[in-house]
């Protein structure tokens, strides 16, 4: 039996098994040489962890102190695999990374299914450390490892109709109990941004974090990073990313529209219907300490500001 | 004497303060997770509740097992649930929010799930002054008019619980079905009556009043068969 993919992939854009194999080395070595390449501090005699030492990507933003791992780690939505956050970080475990590709399609001049290695072989990566902010109140700061989605988005040539983009998350219902069931959302996992604000340089898709590849529940093998959108904006394990005329529907709002709006702007002054977005509790403060009063776009407001300059924010939440 | 001691209740005093000391050694030992603060504001809400729904099911459970005794623990259940409720909020004063008033101002007004929580503990708070014996004789028939109150406390405990979340419903789901049991079965007890009372008036029986206690009336019924 003949299994057809979608499409067609030619025999010369097939990896050689050999190679396929070895990938994880692969991005690891090319990691390696990047990082010398850089000119900074070769990475230590021990391959692990995979990305010591990458440059800073976001230099120019405030200094900000990282939260520590183990917290980043055990504190992290996945409702493909459980609504609450202890599961979901084990049973994210199951998730299947490997091998991974990423269809691009939609208004760009070359459309492709690409293996996640090489995108990356054709990207920079660096380190950004972000605030990143959850619609529930909480944040924590994260050094993520990645490299700027106008980087890859320019790759593939967008057309000039091209004035969203569309992302999807991956379909795995025999890992996912929650796409099993056909539990809450939709599934796949979509989101989508703005022309703008896809090529805005604080926009990243994250492979890393801490120096090492991605934990699978927080995101693996590849992810969005918008610091100045609440946390969901950010969706995780994407294997797909289409350019389109018009705005997609994504899952958080299709399941309340009321609730979560398609540009999820983190705004201390805007509520959520049922709570106020005025302050959050940062991961790693200590009891009796205040919490953190939210910014307007997340902090990134000198950045940003102008990609929203003509809106009421208010109206589109 | 307000509180009467005895062996039950001693041990009743006891268990009731297991949860806060387990709390106490999750504290100690780091268990709470990335989100501590949180976590245990939750737990302290959790068992409020809990106690909340032990208190109500307290006349159901007597009239289902026909055991008389337990009644008289119901004021201990409610002062738990008052206690847990009390801690919850003062987590969320002081804990969480470090008694800046400016920004508690903000957060309740903007956060109706935090309405309906202030509301119980109003309820509870009211409940909870008005429980001891005395109290009880001084204010007479509104005292169980004042205490069924609680119906909408537990209501509007739940309501608070479903609205602070974004997915995860199972618990306050769980809660809600427990309370719709309770309620349910208060009503079903209160609809029978009073088709009974209608029965009796023709009879020429003494009828009693519906402000009196269900058991009362079950008794009575119970008689006639």
């Amino acid at each position: 039996m003949i299994i057809k993919t979608k499409t067609a992939i030619p025999a010369s854009e097939i990896t050689d098994p050999l190679i396929f194999k070895d990938r994880r080395k692969i991005i690891k070595a090319l990691l390696a040489t990047m990082v010398t390449g850089a000119g900074i501090s070769s990475a230590s005699a021990n391959a692990n962890p995979a990305w010591a030492n990458l440059p800073q990507g976001n230099a120019d933003t405030e200094l900000l102190t990282p939260t520590p791992i183990e917290l980043i780690k055990n504190y992290t939505n996945y409702y493909e695999f459980a609504f609450n956050k202890q599961d979901a970080g084990s049973l994210a475990q199951n998730l299947r990374t490997d091998p991974w590709s990423v269809e691009i399609s939609g208004e760009v001049e070359k459309p492709g299914t690409y293996y996640l290695e090489d995108i990356l072989r054709r990207q920079t990566l660096q380190e950004y450390v972000y605030r990143f902010r959850c619609v529930e109140a909480w944040s924590m700061v994260v050094p993520w490892i990645g490299f700027p989605l106008g980087n890859l988005l320019t790759l593939v040539k967008p057309l000039s109709t091209a004035r969203f983009v569309k992302f999807t998350a991956t379909y795995q219902p025999e890992v996912m109990p929650r796409q099993r069931n056909n539990a809450m959302l939709h599934w796949p996992y979509v989101e989508g941004l703005r022309i703008d604000e896809a090529m805005h340089p604080l926009t990243i898709l994250a492979v890393g974090m801490y120096g090492d590849i991605l934990p699978k529940q927080n995101g693996a093998p590849l992810r969005l990073v918008v610091p100045w959108k609440y946390g969901f904006k950010s969706i995780k394990a994407i294997v797909k990313i289409e350019l389109l005329q018009k705005p997609p529907i994504t899952s958080w709002t299709q399941f309340a529209p009321n609730e979560y709006g398609f540009y999820s702007n983190i705004n201390p002054a805007v509520a959520h219907p049922r709570w106020s977005q005025s302050s959050e509790r940062l991961l790693g403060s200590r009891f009796f300490s205040p919490r953190r009063q939210t910014e307007l776009f997340n902090g990134y407001g000198e950045q940003v500001a102008s990609l929203y300059s003509d809106m009421d924010l208010r109206h589109f939440f | 004497m307000i509180l009467r001691i005895d062996n039950v209740r001693s041990k009743l005093i006891v268990c009731g303060l297991i949860p806060l000391l387990w709390l106490l050694v999750d504290i100690a030992f780091d268990n709470l997770g990335s989100n501590p603060i949180q976590a245990l504001h939750i737990r302290l809400g959790d068992w409020s509740l809990r106690f909340l729904c032990l208190t109500l099911a307290v006349t159901p459970v007597q009239t289902l097992t026909k055991w008389r005794g337990m009644a008289d623990y119901r004021q201990l259940l409610g002062l738990y649930a008052f206690f847990y409720a009390s801690l919850h909020v003062l987590a969320y004063l002081w804990m969480d929010h470090a008694l800046i008033w400016r920004m508690i101002g903000v957060d309740i007004i903007e956060s109706p799930y935090i309405w309906l929580g202030l509301l119980t503990y109003l309820i509870v708070l009211l409940l909870a002054l008005t429980s001891p014996k005395w109290a009880k004789k001084r204010m007479g028939k509104n005292w169980k008019k004042l205490h069924r109150f609680i119906y909408l406390a537990a209501v509007a405990a739940i309501i608070h619980y479903f609205w602070q979340l974004k997915g995860n419903l199972a618990e306050p789901l769980f809660y809600s079905i427990i309370v719709f049991l309770l309620l349910f079965f208060r009503v079903s007890v209160w609809v029978k009556n009073r088709q009974l009372n209608k029965l009796m008036i023709p009879t020429g029986q003494k009828v009693l009043p519906l402000t009196e206690e269900s058991e009362a009336i079950t008794e009575t019924v119970r008689k006639r068969h």
